[in-house]
């Protein structure tokens, strides 16, 4: 869509209107800059990802050969002597760690935190959130909430230090089966975090519905911001039952309460429904700011809009609702009725109707595209695919008479890391490469991005491809040690993990390059097919962009071909 | 264990060899074998437990009262896991399946389930590189500017579901067939979770339990077991007819799975979960708890031993208080047999810091 934003120069020099930045304290500790909160954001997403990553390092180290090999010396490092059950403490510790890391302190922060901050004002033509000091409100007690958690490993939570209930953190384990603040620190963490998600998701409801540039109606939105919009929905109605909750174990730990515990009439049972109500939505949460990403980039390096760009967005919302109604089929095994069992079956397999519908439509975006093959279009091409892997295998464990014989097995671990790691990280790298020189100025390496993509393409998969095989052959999950007739695949998968890491160090070399060598970056680097309005600032934008709002043509609707990228056409009347 | 069990355990053997010896002159090659290949049937978790047989009653008679009773050795292991080592592309697939409804859902996965999202995958693989090879910028250097056309969606969108119909209706009808109730006179066994052990208390039958400790891992590789799947007793269950298996989780949430028997129920504090079993072939079948439950999640396995009804009567009868589920007729003892290996002594339940390796 064009923008014509007449007299607004995008390389306005920030000292000649008096504009200036505050100082270092204020600028970064009480920012209400989304670009700067943004960027907050993303440093602490790739730290928390360092931490997280990390600990599945230590994970696949463990499991690379049958018996315990590296727990004890963890423990002991820790400060435990290494009993047996010390040990076992540990890997429940070590699991439940990386999966709330990864959920809460990585994707989320990154996705919604990171690029939303960063670019739904600017593609809403808007110049800043419509709270700018609620959201940064909402960063720091997401930093708040992943500093609780690291706390939590130093207390006792069990036999040893830490909470080792799973990243679901089910009662009875996570209460009566959990001895020691570890666990309600674990909980605080989740209360910090969620709130500073809630806020953040009226912060951007409230933007994204109120401060569009004229012109921007919501069916002129790029799909990014509909990604936005739609996971700020979801995050606002599920996050409150999250907190209800894990309030609910709270105070079941400590105050006597008896939601949970069957002798006071409480029910198990119960916590399931109400995390699931909340987890199934979260892992829409998870993906849904990555498949905006991805049509934004498709599109850009096609060269063509976004082929059915309402079933694009509708489609999103379709996801988003029916991700409400089928949260049960995390729990086939409890002991459902047949009917319920039934219904969540038929329920969550509607679901893959609208997927598809998202990834033909990307594939026809292409079809008949003039496609360059940037580094963000691989990552985002290899996307495509290894959702749809994920993805199907979703539909599998989707049918609860087969998700028996899967439900807690390696089969599941495969499913969530292809969708997750697979595809939403995957769906983060590809919007890192594809932005990184807006945010920062400087661009990257385009050959080591590249080189980045395939060895971690080939080491994720096999870390996590055989994992198919262990799940099928029965090997449960969240064990420390297995019978040796899994050790081939397991060991192929934790070579895997090696080959990935050795990504995330050309990852680390490439930011490292871009700042020391890489040149200076344009408003628009990409060229003719990047349309969106951030492309019309510099590159990083000025710290306050759209002081004068854009105004959006009408006569360019999202049905009509695509615009000459904004700035180098003669504005139309 | 008190000198008096080791006692009475040292003479059965000797009732069991001489029995042996009458009766079966190949049983002299058998004994010259490890002897330490079966676990011992005890049944309280405290206490001497009662072994079956008493040496007078066994020594020399054909058809003793309940002589102590046989379980299966690694030979009939038939639900675990392959190696790949052992054969590739079965360590790539569920275990064979030994009921009725795990062979109907192993069918519905191998046989609508992996060609559906097989195909599904190499198409859009292959849309994939189709759009690579002829639309890059040097093949087509213009880009069109279609963005709508209704007929393919719609044909995207009804496909699918078309395709998720022929596989609901299956699901469904799995699901029916797994929610079918045992009949009422179905044998039940009750399998409660505890930290970190499985008892299996037999309702039916005089309603004793059966506490199930994994087998310490040096003690099931010298008896030719796959380390952390044996226990050191079993669930000894009747094959080829429905029993109904309650769950119950004593402490925290367990979970009951049996991946060659394609059965898992989770085992909840403050219900019962039941549903209905049937093995089709004798053998021993291996699951494990599925369900994180604190430090040794990993190590509280399953192990079912499916017998006839007869050889699960006589075992029946060997267990303290244990009685023919609702029958008055005197149970008919099992013809002697060659001696497969003798029980062997209870191993200790895993205790803190006895790790095999640390």
């Amino acid at each position: 869509m064009a923008t014509t934003a007449e007299g607004f120069d995008a390389h306005h020099d920030d000292h000649a209107h008096g504009e200036h930045k505050p100082g270092f304290f204020a600028r970064w500790f009480m920012s209400t800059n989304h670009k700067d909160i943004g960027t907050l954001y993303l440093i602490f997403a790739i730290m928390a990802g360092i931490i997280g990553g990390g600990i599945s390092g230590l994970m696949r180290w463990e499991l690379a050969e049958p018996g315990l090999q590296i727990m004890g010396q963890i423990v002991e490092f820790m400060g435990g002597a290494g009993t047996f059950d010390e040990q076992g403490h540990m890997w429940n510790v070590l699991i439940t760690a990386h999966g709330l890391i990864m959920v809460f302190f990585m994707v989320m922060p990154a996705m919604i935190g990171g690029f939303g901050n960063w670019f739904v004002p600017l593609m809403i033509g808007a110049p800043d959130m419509a709270f700018p000091r609620m959201n940064n409100i909402s960063f720091w007690l997401t930093v708040a909430g992943f500093l609780s958690l690291m706390f939590s490993a130093f207390v006792p939570g069990g036999v040893g230090m830490g909470a080792g209930v799973g990243w679901t953190v089910y009662a009875p384990l996570s209460t009566t089966g959990s001895v020691g603040p570890a666990v309600d620190f674990a909980i605080f963490s989740l209360h910090l975090a969620g709130a500073g998600s809630i806020l953040g998701a009226t912060n951007f409801i409230t933007t994204i519905f109120n401060m569009r540039a004229p012109g921007m109606t919501l069916h002129k939105m790029p799909l990014f911001v509909w990604s936005v919009l739609v996971t700020a929905f979801l995050l606002l109605l599920a996050l409150p039952v999250l907190a209800a909750a894990i309030t609910m174990l709270l105070t079941d730990r400590n105050f006597g309460t008896t939601f949970y515990d069957p002798a006071g009439g409480g029910d198990p049972i119960l916590y399931q429904h109400l995390f699931w109500f909340f987890g199934h939505p979260e892992v829409y949460i998870m993906i849904l700011p990555g498949f905006g990403m991805i049509s934004q980039i498709v599109a850009t390096f096609s060269r063509k809009p976004v082929f059915g760009y309402l079933g694009m967005a509708y489609a999103m919302v379709a996801i988003g609702v029916v991700g409400f109604i089928v949260w049960a089929h995390h729990m086939y095994t409890v002991g459902l009725d047949v009917n319920t069992k039934m219904y969540f079956t038929a329920a969550t397999m509607v679901i893959a109707v609208p997927t598809g519908i998202k990834i033909f439509s990307w594939i026809a975006t292409m079809w008949g595209g003039s496609i360059e093959f940037k580094s963000p279009m691989v990552w985002a091409m290899g996307f495509i695919f290894l959702f749809t892997v994920g993805g199907v295998t979703g539909v599998v464990l989707a049918n609860g008479g087969v998700d028996d014989n899967l439900h807690d097995t390696y089969y599941v671990v495969a499913h969530f890391h292809y969708v997750l790691s697979l595809g939403a990280v995957t769906s983060m790298f590809a919007g890192w490469y594809y932005w990184f020189p807006k945010m920062f100025g400087r661009m990257h390496s385009e050959f080591l991005s590249h080189l980045h993509f395939w060895i971690f393409f080939v080491g994720v998969n096999m870390v996590f491809f055989p994992m198919h095989f262990l799940g099928l052959q029965g090997m449960a999950r969240r064990y420390p040690d297995y019978t040796p007739a899994f050790e081939y695949w397991n060991h192929f998968a934790s070579i895997g993990y090696l080959v990935m890491a050795a990504s995330i160090v050309i990852f680390f070399i490439n930011i490292a390059y871009a700042f020391i060598a890489g040149k200076k970056a344009e408003g628009n680097y990409w060229g003719e097919g990047a349309t969106t309005l951030e492309w019309s600032l510099s590159s990083p934008p000025p710290f306050h962009q759209f002081e004068t709002l854009p105004v959006i043509e009408d006569h360019h609707s999202a049905d009509d071909h695509i615009s000459p990228a904004p700035g180098s056409a003669p504005a139309r009347a | 264990m008190n000198f008096g069990e080791i006692a009475r355990k040292r003479l059965q053997f000797l009732a069991i060899m001489a029995a042996g010896l009458i009766f079966s002159t190949g049983s002299v090659t058998a004994l010259a074998q490890e002897a330490e290949s079966v676990a011992a049937p005890v049944e309280a978790p405290v206490a001497a437990p009662v072994e079956g047989a008493t040496p007078d009653a066994a020594a020399g008679v054909a058809t003793t009262a309940a002589p102590a009773f046989e379980h299966f050795g690694p030979d009939m292991i038939k639900g675990q896991p392959t190696s790949f080592e052992d054969d590739p592309i079965e360590s790539m697939t569920f275990q064979e399946q030994y009921s009725e409804t795990g062979n109907y859902a192993l069918w519905m996965h191998d046989a609508i389930l992996m060609p559906v999202i097989t195909v599904i995958s190499f198409f859009v693989l292959g849309l994939l590189l189709w759009v690579v090879v002829r639309y890059n910028r040097r093949a087509n250097p213009v880009p069109s500017k279609t963005s709508h056309n209704t007929f393919i969606e719609v044909i995207w969108t009804v496909i699918p579901v078309i395709i998720l119909l022929v596989i609901a209706v299956p699901s469904i009808r799995l699901l029916a067939a797994q929610y079918e109730s045992p009949p009422e006179d179905a044998i039940t066994i009750k399998t409660n979770g505890y930290q970190w052990y499985w008892g299996y208390e037999y309702v039916d039958n005089g309603g004793f339990e059966v506490i199930s400790n994994m087998m310490p891992e040096a003690d099931a590789i010298a008896a030719g077991y796959p380390s952390q799947l044996e226990a050191d007793n079993r669930m000894v269950v009747p094959v080829g007819v429905p029993i109904r298996i309650q769950t119950f989780g004593a402490d925290v949430i367990h979970s009951f799975g049996v991946p060659s028997l394609w059965f898992k129920l989770d085992a909840v504090p403050g219900r019962i979960n039941e549903k209905v079993l049937i093995v089709e072939e004798e053998g021993i079948y291996y699951g494990q708890c599925m369900e994180l439950c604190g430090a040794r999640h990993g190590y509280m396995p399953i192990a079912i031993e499916a017998r006839s009804l007869e050889d699960y009567n006589a075992w029946v009868l060997s267990q303290p208080g244990g009685v023919i589920a609702g029958a008055e007729a005197p149970a008919a003892a099992p013809a002697p047999e060659a001696v497969v290996g003798e029980p062997a002594a209870t191993p200790e339940a895993p205790e803190a810091g006895a790790t095999p390796t640390a």
